[in-house]
């Protein structure tokens, strides 16, 4: 059995000195996910994309629920019977990777996997600490959740052609929010 | 027959699937190389290092399998060992009569391609969906898959606007991304009405009994937040040792897989679902599949096993370009699958003893492997194996009358001279069916026997020629 240290496994120049959270926005750019540190910006997005329907993980809501205007109907609980409805679900994440621009999910954390794959615009709260720097920090600190699930950008294929679509199953818009 | 079955497949190829998989597969390969050399410091280390954690596990299989079952069922997994790919899918038909259940939603896995389970199950009065966009296409047309990871790489937008009219998908229309939104809307709905959803694994890790699994597309994600029962189908070779390795791997599967950093959905999985969380399997099968695995164990070919599936020995390589994937009547195509599908055969090995004959032996393969595995020597090994076993090998060249010639210095010196003769003969008139072959495409060059020990001979500094000693050495040992 070959001895290594994972320091083998991370990608050269990405961190260096610099901020996980920059890092992070600009490789989660990379891969046409959005990073954003203001509700505000969240919700004047989703406005002006008309996206004016969502699930909202509970525990989240009376947080979040100020900035939305009258405008939005965000619902709490989520119907399996309606998902064409939802256009956007807020959930919250338990983590994030820098070097890559992923979002970290887990069972305990998230409050419905339904709720952060159907619709098609997910927006993950993650905080700010909790921002990992590569991939071996990562599956170091993936803990005892039975259900860890990496998000890297958004949902896509380019089983066509090569040609790249996003939004095949899963979300076409991911956005991170970091608090 | 003239021709080895794959060169006759590849001489009737259309000339639209040789383009899209020539294009294809080379776009692959060229990004990959840039992310591996830009990134790393050291890229080949990765490989090389991946590979020998790799070999580890394949040769301690009897150790870490045990291990993984523990694992598994301390985290409330139910294990199952499949020597077969019938005992496989009898499996997967057992859980799901056991449930009451008739609808499977499926990601993509290569062991259930192995063991055509969907068929299989179709056949039982099952629903069995594939939900990988590439795989459903390849469902609704009633095709095969051409790449082990762009499993429509044969096919263009036309073909499968065409299929998705005939499904009832919409009218005709071949923009990609319509297609892709149609798929989307009709597939989800067929993840919440289904009873189990069903995926392989990447990787199991020893260490947690964690199953890793890597899409794109979200599918798999899907199957596991829709159904309440999930059942893994794994090939007994996919465990790395601790989770530790995870990061080393997953960096070389999506780099040499698709060219991305990392796959938009890497899913950790040691269990059903937690109690709180109230999407998700409440009960969870793992499958571990041999199927013609303990076979390439015992071969000299065994370091086969240690290959993760990320297609890059099919991008590089120029056989597999030119004759695309369905030449290889396996389902593991390209370099990979000329080592491990005839291995799988068992005793109907010569039935696919010619695939190992289809390779230039450039070395592309093994030199982009992210296991490191020396596929062309595999190829050498094999192509012995199947000349002791005196497998017929149409279009080769009897090569008796070389032997005997190249083993007679003297008759070989004759021959080189009378090869001359050659240049004065009508050579595109010869019954020789590898010439007749050869000339059909170029012409052959002038007959220069002899010149290159003339050349050898009379070359400056001959006096100073010795070979180094230790090359002397050698000679005398192997005289
Ligand atoms: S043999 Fe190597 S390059 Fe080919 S699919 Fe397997 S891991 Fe990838």
């Amino acid at each position: 059995m070959p001895d290594y240290t994972t320091e083998l496994a991370v990608m050269r120049q990405m961190m260096g000195s610099r901020d996980g959270l920059v890092v992070f926005s600009e490789r989660l750019a990379l891969v046409n996910g959005i990073a954003l540190t203001d509700p505000v910006a969240l919700v004047a997005r989703l406005r002006e994309n008309k996206w004016l329907h969502g699930y909202c993980d509970p525990a989240l809501w009376p947080a979040l629920a100020p900035h939305f205007g009258a405008d939005f109907k965000v619902d709490t609980t989520y119907d399996r019977k309606r998902v064409d409805d939802y256009a956007f679900g807020i959930t919250r994440a338990v983590g994030a990777i820098a070097e890559t621009g992923t979002i970290v999910l887990n069972d305990a954390t998230t409050s419905r996997r339904l709720g952060a794959l159907t619709p098609w615009v997910h927006i993950a709260v993650v905080e700010r600490a909790k921002i990992f720097s590569d991939l071996p920090e990562a599956v170091a600190g993936l803990g005892q959740d039975t259900n860890v699930i990496w998000v890297t950008g958004p949902s896509k294929t380019a089983d066509v052609e090569g040609i790249l679509i996003e939004g095949v199953h899963g979300p076409g818009i991911q956005i991170a929010l970091v608090v | 027959m003239r021709f080895q079955q794959i060169d006759q497949f590849a001489a009737e190829l259309k000339a639209d699937t040789r383009a899209a998989v020539y294009d294809g597969s080379k776009k692959g390969h060229e990004k990959r190389t840039k992310l591996l050399f830009d990134e790393y410091a050291d890229p080949d280390r990765l490989r090389r290092i991946a590979g020998e954690v790799k070999q580890h596990v394949v040769e301690n299989l009897d150790t870490y399998l045990p291990q993984v079952e523990a694992k598994l069922k301390a985290n409330g997994v139910i294990v199952h060992w499949a020597a077969t790919a019938e005992a496989a899918n009898q499996a997967v038909l057992g859980i799901m009569r056991a449930r009451g259940a008739t609808k499977m939603v499926k990601a993509k896995t290569m062991v259930s391609e192995e063991t055509e389970l969907a068929h299989f199950l179709e056949k039982h009065g099952m629903e069995a969906l594939e939900t990988d966009l590439g795989e459903f296409i390849v469902q609704i047309d009633g095709d095969h898959p051409s790449h082990i990871v762009k499993p429509i790489i044969h096919k263009n937008r036309r073909e499968i606007a065409t299929s998705f009219e005939k499904n009832g998908l919409g009218a005709y229309n071949d923009d990609p991304q319509t297609i892709t939104r149609r798929a989307r809307h009709f597939l989800r709905h067929k993840y919440l009405e289904a009873d189990v959803g069903l995926t392989g694994a990447n990787f199991v890790s020893a260490e947690s009994g964690r199953l890793v699994l890597v899409t794109n597309e979200g599918n798999s994600r899907f199957c596991l937040a829709a159904t309440k029962c999930h059942i893994a189908m794994v090939g007994i070779e996919k465990i790395v040792p601790r989770d530790y390795d995870l990061a080393l791997f997953l960096n070389l599967l999506a780099r040499s897989g698709t060219a991305q950093e990392l796959t938009v959905y890497t899913e950790f999985i040691s269990g059903p679902k937690s109690p709180t969380q109230p999407d998700g399997p409440e009960e969870m099968h793992v499958i571990f599949v041999d199927n013609g695995r303990t076979e390439v164990l015992a071969s000299d070919c065994r370091d086969i096993l240690r290959c993760i599936r990320c297609g890059a020995c099919l991008n590089v390589c120029p056989v597999y370009r030119q004759a695309s994937g369905h030449a290889y009547r396996s389902v593991y195509p390209g370099p990979v699958g000329a080592v491990l599908s005839p291995l799988m055969m068992g005793n109907k090995f010569p039935q696919k003893a010619d695939l190992p004959k289809a390779s230039s032996l450039c070395g592309a393969c093994h030199e982009v492997c992210p296991v490191n595995i020396p596929i062309p020597d595999l190829l050498l090994r094999l192509r012995n194996r199947a000349k002791e076993e005196n497998v017929p090998s149409p279009g080769t060249p009897p090569m008796g009358a070389w032997a005997v010639l190249a083993s007679q210095p003297t008759a070989w010196r004759a021959s080189l001279f009378g090869g001359k003769i050659i240049n004065y003969l009508p050579t595109k008139l010869l019954p020789i069916p590898a010439l007749r072959a050869w000339e059909a495409k170029r012409s052959l060059p002038a007959w220069r026997g002899g010149e290159f020990r003339k050349w050898l001979k009379t070359r400056k500094g001959r006096a100073d020629f010795s070979p180094p000693a230790s090359s002397r050495a050698e000679a005398k040992k192997a005289d």
